[in-house]
């Protein structure tokens, strides 16, 4: 193929890319977007396959095949629950082939079509390729550790935020000197690999610094501003390697990304520079402490059916509790139990409810919940008015209407709103506060009932008192 | 004025453009699939995987092209597992009929 057809198939690739992430508009076009997405990287591979078929194709395919089962592999394997972790890991691996791929074009950058010394242009994209890269990778690495609670066996992954003194200072300095070493390489002439090999160490652990004070509650950014980060870099490599498809598919990717952290940032009240900061997650539980003891209600699952199918309109506010119990298959049994009784279910989902943006959505799917009983928080927050039962399964900050109070924490933050309905029914485990640290009236409240317990078990009580 | 224009400057307006289409794209997404768009862009970041082959396939065998072998082997598994676990995904929205399923648990 000649340079203008290849080009050309890379443009089209680019428009099936653009269409994929079109029909993620609705969930009946979907799966064809996918299947679009799919047609497009196929032609883009085999596009430049067509480029190198004099080389050592060999290698390549064995690389290819080699990869594309792992990654089937762990595609069929992974469970719902655990897609947080999945996407983490991904964004990882985008990170690293961007630093691997940055490391050959400075060995040998005719390879990709760049003349050979590396013009100026080309080295201060690549520079941004790779940093970014590098900073993703290490970063995901972090994250998915946070993710996968393997804070136990390594202090580098507690989901608690991992804070120090003088960290802000240290992650500056550190950036500052990246950028310095990134100049130097900028300027050189020759292929520089001293320069660009401490510029790259330097971003792998700033990866770490930077990941580390973010605690668990805030995971849901992270993985959205990583997955922004990964696109950026595909982006820059593409700069530095003259490809629009890569550019145009990474800028893609870069604004997803930074759109979900700026939902997941709107949806918790916090502001982005406050999270990447860190710090937030830390132990605050000493203003609960204070406050004097209140009683709550507490009732057995017993009561909780014989409450819901007496109702004529129950909603259901599944929150992280759920997707920790699993209890999703029990919760759309109940819900099938109760609709049987002539009973009203809607599900309300908040944007940070589950652990990644629309998480819960998937838990529910996958759970055979039908996507029409499910809505987001502004299509049924004015409904709650007007419905009998609202069950709270294992969610607190989100429903927690010291939201609307001045001077609280999380004042301001857009909360379901459950504390209208006419009987609430809130389950969790315990007493304890959520991740704001911060107590809930909402659970002292004449309307409310507790049931305490692991959720599923309860849900499946509950199920079992409805027959 | 003269001269010819600058691939990178080329590569700006590029990079500006899909910046906008990406705006506008992503925020039409309904947010009950913010999951699969997740794992769907970062199969589609993984495109980087051209650069991979590019760098794999050159004559030498030297660190560059032991490089984008590797690198080839880490973008193919985001390539098929990230466009597997969308579609699984979105596999379970699709629609049930409300009796009558295929499969009733």
């Amino acid at each position: 193929m000649t340079a203008n057809q290849i080009a050309l198939a890379y443009l089209v690739a680019s428009v099936f890319f653009i269409l994929a992430l079109k029909g993620l508009s609705s969930p009946e076009s979907a799966r064809r977007g996918n299947l679009l997405g799919m047609i497009g990287m196929a032609l883009a591979v085999l596009t430049t396959i067509s480029i190198i078929l004099s080389g050592r194709i060999e290698f390549i395919l064995l690389a290819m095949v080699i990869g594309a089962s792992i990654g089937t592999f762990v595609a069929r394997r992974v469970q719902m629950t655990q897609m947080p972790e999945l996407v983490a890991a991904m964004h990882s691996l985008v990170g690293m082939a961007a630093v691997l791929i940055a490391i050959a074009a400075v060995n040998n950058p005719a390879a990709f079509g760049v003349p050979d010394p590396m013009p100026t242009g080309n080295r201060l994209e690549l520079f941004i390729g790779t940093f970014v890269g590098a900073i993703t990778f290490s970063g995901s690495v972090i994250a998915f550790g946070k993710l996968a609670g393997l804070g136990k066996h390594f202090r580098l992954f507690s989901s608690a935020p991992v804070v120090f003194k003088g960290q802000h200072l240290l992650n500056l300095v550190l950036a500052l000197v990246m950028i310095g070493f990134g100049v130097a390489f900028f300027l050189a002439t020759d292929k520089a690999w001293t320069p660009f090999g401490i510029m790259t160490a330097i971003a792998f652990v700033l990866g770490v610094l930077i990941i580390i004070p973010i605690g668990g509650a805030d995971m849901p950014v992270v993985i959205s501003m990583l997955n922004s980060y990964s696109g950026w870099a595909a982006a820059g490599i593409g700069f530095s390697l003259n490809n629009s498809m890569l550019i145009i598919a990474g800028s893609l990717v870069g604004s997803s990304g930074a759109i979900l952290s700026y939902i997941m940032c709107k949806a918790m009240n916090r502001a982005f520079i406050s999270v990447i900061l860190g710090g937030f997650g830390a132990a605050e539980g000493a203003a609960v402490a204070g406050a004097e003891r209140k009683t709550v209600r507490s009732g057995s699952a017993d009561d909780a059916a014989f409450l819901m199918s007496n109702a004529e309109s129950v909603i259901i506010v599944p929150g992280y509790g759920l997707a920790v119990a699993r209890a999703q298959h029990a919760v759309k049994e109940m819900a099938q139990k109760l609709a049987g009784k002539g009973v009203t279910v809607r599900y309300a989902i908040h944007p940070v409810a589950g652990r990644m943006p629309g998480h819960m959505n998937v838990l529910l799917a996958e759970a055979e919940v039908p996507y029409d009983q499910v809505f987001e928080m502004e299509d049924i927050n004015s409904e709650f008015g007007t419905t009998d039962v609202a069950l709270v399964l294992g969610a607190n900050d989100v429903v927690n209407p010291l939201a609307y109070e001045k001077g609280s924490a999380i004042y301001g933050m857009p909360i379901l709103d459950v504390v209208k309905a006419r009987t609430v029914l809130v389950n969790k485990r315990s007493m304890a506060s959520g991740y704001a640290g911060l107590d809930n009236p909402l659970f002292y409240m004449d309307k409310t009932m507790m049931v305490f317990g692991d959720a599923k078990k309860t849900v499946e009580d509950i199920v079992k008192a409805l027959d | 004025m003269s001269g010819t224009v600058d691939p990178t400057v080329i590569n700006l307006i590029v990079f500006v453009l899909a910046i906008f289409v990406g705006y506008h794209v992503i925020w039409n997404v309904t947010p009950a699939l913010h999951t699969p768009l997740m794992s769907l862009t970062n199969a589609i970041s993984s495109v980087i995987i051209v650069g991979a082959i590019l760098a794999a396939g050159a004559s030498a065998l030297d660190l560059g092209s032991t490089m984008g072998v590797i690198a080839v082997a880490l973008a193919s598994v985001n390539v098929a597992g990230g466009f597997l676990v969308t579609q699984r995904m979105l596999q379970m929205f699709k629609k049930k009929q409300p009796k009558g399923e295929k499969r009733e648990a």
